[in-house]
């Protein structure tokens, strides 16, 4: 901790050029991405960021930092009016042309590596890490959440069952994910399988294809609502109610961010799931 | 029909729009002064603390201002202002364009569907330019998006006006149901690409529809302005010959009117402003019907004021709905289409309303 005065004079010095503030210790940081701010937290490197975007949730204390929007929609002027000295970001951060307008102010702007696998939750880490130079810190962190993830075994049974993700169900129109997303990746990592691997990303799907697709499990994130009314509005959606996860009442609701973020919290993530999907339709 | 456009048209044109002139000369200069005053809080207002008036009087004292702010003002606000006025002018000018062409108060590139033929150029621009041969790109570069929505919007408007006109008289129901189709065959066609479109493209084109100015760059305005300028520096030359087609088509003819040269100048200062406007900017609604009828109530129906007066207040009035939009809820922002609908939704249910007897659709 620097004393109170030194830290005032380094304000002051970010304040009047941010450029060369960037030469020390950035502590002026906008954070941007559920999974990012999750790792600062986790870092304990809290104290150092001034703002975060809309999809950072979790700890429940990052909502008291400043929204800058949604990630995708960033404002120029709005990031910039926070005064950062350093804008960590999941990648897809945009549009391109405030990024573009972001870099021309002298703002650092690092972008980490996206992925759904194991190794790309700890190079996340090691990269915003390195980003906050805390490199030890990261270090420690890794070693932890790898042996989290290497714990997470997954039962014999589950590794028959065939998961459905539905991302929405806009009026009866079901948005399933295929492979290659992070729904994909937290099937795997928990031992089941993904029912649809026909395509990439996340696609509507027609009932026929449902039904072709024979899931055991629905899987779905939690938005809230209470659980009775979800359970009933998916399971006696014609096209999924004659599914076996139809048939055997299998929904499983986690939440988004725990579920798909791919953060510190993915190992436990894939064990609740992994646990949920061995006891759910019994 | 054509009575029916006439007696559409009547109500609004027979009061003695010459004793209007004065008043809308006087409206001309006090929306000149309203815009002047748009730029400056433009200019001034934003979510960072940067001053205007502290970076111009360091400058003025020829002191070096902090690279925060020289990019606040320089980089972020100024390409934004001028983003508006364009964009404001632009979408204001087509509605009056389009509303004279059709001799319909009503019409209006968003309504009719040019706006979707536009968006759909762009969309398909967004979605598909990677699938294009690596020349036209490389040629086109950053004016593929502007070119293609430009395109959507003069097909739509071509097709629209074929589909509307008829032995040289142009039906208002044609001209509203045309607009319907053409409109949902873009949302269908856009809907295809949509599926095709990747997830991060998805979530990209959702803001999209929503219009936004927070992408203004330079080197975006300086792609989209030589399109749309053209339009609305050709605009009030159409002025006579829009006040000649009121009285139809044929006695324009007899007026001296190349009506066929006003109407395919219109469609091809429409295609270009609603285009280019499109592009830079998303779907940003009800600039175009609420702009030019609010000065047709305040001012009167003459071309030569409406025109110009269209474009001073519709970029006014751009500025200021963004302005809104990114200090609402900032540091956020709120897409500026969110704010323009807002407000104009009512006022063009209000329209609606008071002349519902007049229009008898």
């Amino acid at each position: 901790m620097m004393p109170p005065l030194a830290r005032l004079a380094a304000l002051a010095l970010a304040l009047a050029a941010a450029p060369l503030a960037a030469q020390e210790r950035p502590d002026r940081i906008v954070s941007i991405g559920g999974a990012v701010t999750e790792i600062v937290y986790a870092l304990g490197e809290e104290d150092r960021l001034v703002a975060r975007d809309t999809t950072s949730t979790y700890p429940p204390e990052a909502s008291t930092l400043t929204d800058i929007g949604y990630i995708r929609r960033l404002s120029p002027e709005g990031v910039l009016s926070v005064r950062p000295d350093l804008i960590v970001t999941e990648a897809g951060a945009g549009p391109p042309e405030a990024v573009e307008v972001i870099g021309s102010a002298g703002i650092p702007f690092v972008e980490i590596p996206e992925g759904f696998t194991r190794d790309a939750i700890l190079q996340k880490i090691t990269a915003v890490g390195a980003a906050l130079d805390v490199p030890d810190k990261a270090a420690a962190l890794r070693d932890q959440v790898a042996t989290d993830l290497r714990r997470v075994g997954a039962a014999a049974e589950v590794a028959d069952k065939r998961v459905l993700f539905i991302l929405s169900m806009q009026g009866g129109r079901i948005m399933a994910s295929g492979t290659g997303t992070a729904a994909d990746g937290i099937i795997a990592l928990a031992g089941a399988r993904n029912a649809v691997t026909a395509f990439e990303g996340y696609k509507p799907l027609t009932d026929e294809a449902i039904a072709a697709a024979r899931p055991d499990v629905i899987l779905m994130m939690d938005r809230g609502e209470g659980h009775e009314t979800a359970r009933a509005q998916v399971l006696s959606h014609p096209a999924i109610a004659s599914t076996p996860a139809g048939e055997a009442g299998a929904l499983v609701r986690m939440d988004g961010l725990y579920l798909l973020g791919f953060s510190v919290r993915t190992a436990a993530a894939a064990r609740d799931l992994a646990a949920a999907l061995e006891t759910v339709g019994r | 029909m054509s009575a029916l456009a006439f007696e559409a048209a009547g109500p609004i044109h027979t009061r003695a729009a010459g004793d209007r002139s004065r008043l809308a000369r006087a409206v001309t200069v006090a929306l000149a002064v309203l815009l002047a005053g748009a730029i400056l809080c433009s200019l001034a207002i934003g979510a960072a603390g940067t001053s205007l008036w502290s970076v111009l009087a360091a400058l003025a004292r020829g002191e070096s201002v902090p690279l925060a702010d020289s990019v606040v003002l320089w980089q972020i606000r100024a390409p934004r202002t001028l983003m508006g006025i364009g964009v404001g002018a632009a979408l204001a000018v087509s509605g009056a364009l389009m509303q004279g062409l059709f001799r319909n108060p009503l019409a209006d590139p968003g309504i009719v569907g040019v706006g979707a033929g536009a968006g759909l150029g762009a969309i398909a621009a967004i979605v598909m330019g990677a699938a294009l041969p690596a020349m036209i790109r490389e040629t086109l570069g950053y004016y593929l998006v502007p070119v293609a929505a430009f395109l959507g919007g003069w097909v739509s408007t071509l097709v629209l006006y074929r589909v509307a006109t008829r032995r040289g008289r142009t039906s208002v129901a044609m001209m509203l149901l045309a607009g319907i189709a053409l409109g949902a065959l873009a949302g269908a066609l856009s809907g295809i690409l949509v599926y095709i479109a990747d997830d991060a493209q998805l979530r990209d084109l959702t803001f999209w529809g929503l219009g936004s100015l927070a992408g203004a760059t330079w080197s975006k305005v300086l792609t989209g302005l030589p399109i749309m300028l053209p339009a609305l520096v050709a605009a009030p030359f159409l002025a006579r010959g829009l006040n000649g087609l009121t009285l139809g088509e044929a006695a324009a003819f007899h007026l001296g009117i190349h009506v066929q040269r006003v109407k395919n100048v219109a469609i091809l200062a429409v295609a270009a402003a609603t285009g280019a406007a499109v592009a830079l900017s998303g779907g940003i609604g009800f600039v175009g019907i609420v702009v030019p009828h609010l000065l047709r109530l305040m001012s009167g129906p003459d071309h030569r004021y409406l025109l110009v007066n269209s474009a001073l207040l519709g970029a006014a009035l751009l500025l200021v709905a963004d302005i809104v939009s990114r200090t609402v809820i900032a540091p956020a922002e709120l897409p500026i289409g969110i704010v323009t609908a807002v407000l104009g939704g009512p006022v063009f249910l209000w329209i609606l309303f008071r002349q519902r007897g007049v229009l008898d659709l």
